[in-house]
């Protein structure tokens, strides 16, 4: 059962940073595989807030989405936007070197080692019930993760920008016309989905880890998610992120010669039965 | 009149690395690197810049004919040339087997199941420690002379001759295959996809057919740095090599075979010289070049030669 409830929440850490790639790539057709970099810019973010000024745990995760919301709108503006139109193997290439100076960057001012961060005591501990350790720590971030997912649906679905924000996608032309201000969505998207993932690399710290080879690490991860969840699926990103989570611990618990291997190869078994993903909707081209 | 003036450029071109070799005397191993990169990169451009497949996992070849040779070597036939043909066997099968799993999809599923696949056979590596010698990297290769008479020396002068022959004879085949009708049938699937079956081209044996030709050209990349380095490190299947090996072609311009070595020179000259200096800073200029190279010089090196010589011409 511990095993179960530490993947849940390693998976809800999973989707909180993976959302946002499922909505870049699954709705706004962009290959961002610099997306855990600004997970990993939140969580240093975190970090330098914690350890150097001395702000609270709690507080500083507000402070960390806003910053990397913000980070993802400069870029956006800047350079992504440039690529909207461009093939999958210019932005493949365009992030991947976006990745590489996010690498050095951090190296330049963080040094290569693991970032410590010191969790505020409320968090720390565990209760214990009959079968069933639950951590303090695992138990907010389901909360947190499950809260998010809501809010996430129901302002895809239930809001008037959520409702832009498909128009927006599935038919950009169509939708100019209509009056939508096309690119205001997809900055605003974009910023949402920057700083999720920076809420989601600073909530991650603990459990991830935090260094310079963050984004290349993970990079793996957050495609299954996508992948397996099919993209722009809300729903099926958590579902996917719940899988892979719980495999991912699972796997390493009861069988930790195999490593890694067994998620790579769910992923391509995945890709191969169901190119589209579990919930999958065409992505617009 | 123009097709003599590039007839000579190559001529030229290949009379270059004899040059090197007596004008960068002491630099033989460096050299050898770059013939073998060279060779790796006109790997991916075969299935990339001819066939339009994109790939992420590249490395997994790369890494496959690397393990393949050095195995081979390490339990007793340590004749090179053997070497590379296991090398190029084995990855070309493994490309032949994986191209069904990589054609099926469009361009975001394929970049994932290369991705996927190479990370699988990494993983693999990694954990099979007793065959691989996992992150310590396999030892004991031991190589037999060359042909029975060059044994590999330590200022690399075999070494360099050896790879450079190899790359040559494979840029030749090369050459001859994009110009032949496969060749063009390529470039034709490349354009225009669903027009090339209407002209009688059988577009998925042909896709099939270069990416496995693709991958034997990366195992024997792969067998050769494991043969000239007498050592195969974990990191031949890294996802940052098929990363660093993308940007090389795309420096250079792919879709096209020269653009393919230029890139190579050029960019391991610049990892020569700045990464002396500092290896972070030069990950970090590695990735501002990608960038500034996907949105202001998309066809790489080669384009701008192209567009100065037009412009010449005028």
């Amino acid at each position: 059962m511990t095993v179960v409830f530490d993947g849940i929440a390693s998976g809800l850490l999973l989707f909180l940073i993976s959302v946002g790639l499922s909505v870049t790539l699954g709705l706004m057709n962009f290959v961002n595989l610099a997306h855990g970099a600004f997970a990993m810019f939140g969580g240093y973010v975190c970090v330098v807030l914690l350890n150097r000024l001395g702000v609270p745990f709690l507080a500083t995760l507000p402070i960390v989405f806003l910053a990397s919301a913000l980070l993802g709108v400069l870029l956006e503006r800047t350079l992504y936007r440039r690529l909207y139109g461009a093939s999958h193997l210019d932005q493949v290439l365009f992030s991947i070197g976006l990745v590489f100076m996010s690498i050095s960057t951090a190296h330049y001012f963080f040094g290569a080692q693991q970032q410590p961060l010191q969790l505020p005591p409320m968090l720390l501990g565990q209760f214990h019930l009959p079968g069933l350790d639950i951590g303090v720590y695992r138990l907010f971030l389901i909360v947190v993760g499950l809260a998010i997912a809501f809010a996430l649906q129901w302002m895809l679905t239930g809001t008037r920008f959520g409702a832009q924000l498909r128009a927006a996608v599935d038919n950009p032309r169509a939708a100019r016309g209509l009056g939508i201000d096309v690119d205001r969505i997809f900055v605003l998207t974009f910023a949402l989905g920057s700083g999720l993932a920076g809420l989601g690399g600073a909530l991650g710290v603990d459990m991830l880890g935090l260094d310079p080879g963050f984004p290349v690490k993970y990079i793996a991860y957050f495609l299954i998610v996508v992948a397996v969840g099919g993209s722009g699926s809300i729903k099926g990103s958590l579902i996917a992120s719940l899988i892979l989570g719980i495999g991912d611990v699972a796997g390493k618990y009861y069988i930790p010669q195999a490593g890694a291997f067994v998620i790579y190869a769910i992923m391509v078994l995945m890709l191969i039965v169901r190119p589209q993903g579990l919930f999958g909707r065409t992505a617009a081209k | 009149m123009s097709r003599d003036i590039s007839m000579r450029a190559e001529y030229a071109f290949w009379l270059l690395p004899v040059l090197a070799y007596f004008v960068f005397g002491e630099n033989l191993a460096l050299l050898s690197q770059i013939a073998i990169t060279a060779l790796f990169v006109l790997s991916l451009d075969l299935i990339l810049g001819y066939a339009g497949i994109i790939s992420l996992g590249h490395a997994a070849f790369f890494g496959l004919g690397a393990y393949a040779a050095g195995l081979l070597a390490k339990y007793g036939w340590g004749d090179p040339l053997l070497g590379l043909a296991a090398g190029a066997l084995v990855a070309a099968t493994a490309g032949f087997a994986s191209s069904f799993l990589v054609l099926r999809g469009s361009d975001l599923t394929r970049l994932m199941v290369t991705l996927g696949v190479s990370l699988m056979l990494f993983e693999a590596a990694n954990k099979l420690t007793d065959f691989t010698g996992g992150v310590d990297g396999l030892q004991g290769v031991e190589m037999q002379p060359l042909l029975g008479l060059f044994s590999f020396d330590l200022y690399s002068k075999t070494a360099y001759w050896y790879s450079l022959a190899v790359l040559f004879l494979l840029f030749w085949l090369a050459r001859r295959l994009v110009r032949s009708p496969f060749g063009l049938s390529l470039r034709g699937i490349k354009q225009n996809v669903t027009r090339m079956p209407a002209l009688g081209t059988p577009v998925h044996r042909r896709l099939v057919a270069i990416y496995s030709i693709g991958a034997a050209y990366a195992g024997v990349a792969g067998a050769l740095l494991t043969q000239t380095t007498q050592f195969v490190s974990l990191d031949v299947m890294a996802f940052s090599r098929s990363a660093e090996l993308l940007l090389i072609l795309v420096l250079g311009g792919s879709g096209n075979l020269y653009g393919a070595l230029i890139g190579t020179i050029v960019f391991m000259a610049a990892h020569h010289f700045l990464a002396d200096i500092n290896p972070q800073y030069w990950q970090f200029w590695l990735g501002a070049a990608l960038v500034l190279v996907v949105l202001f010089a998309r066809d790489g090196i080669m384009g701008m030669l192209r567009r100065l010589v037009t412009r010449g011409a005028q």
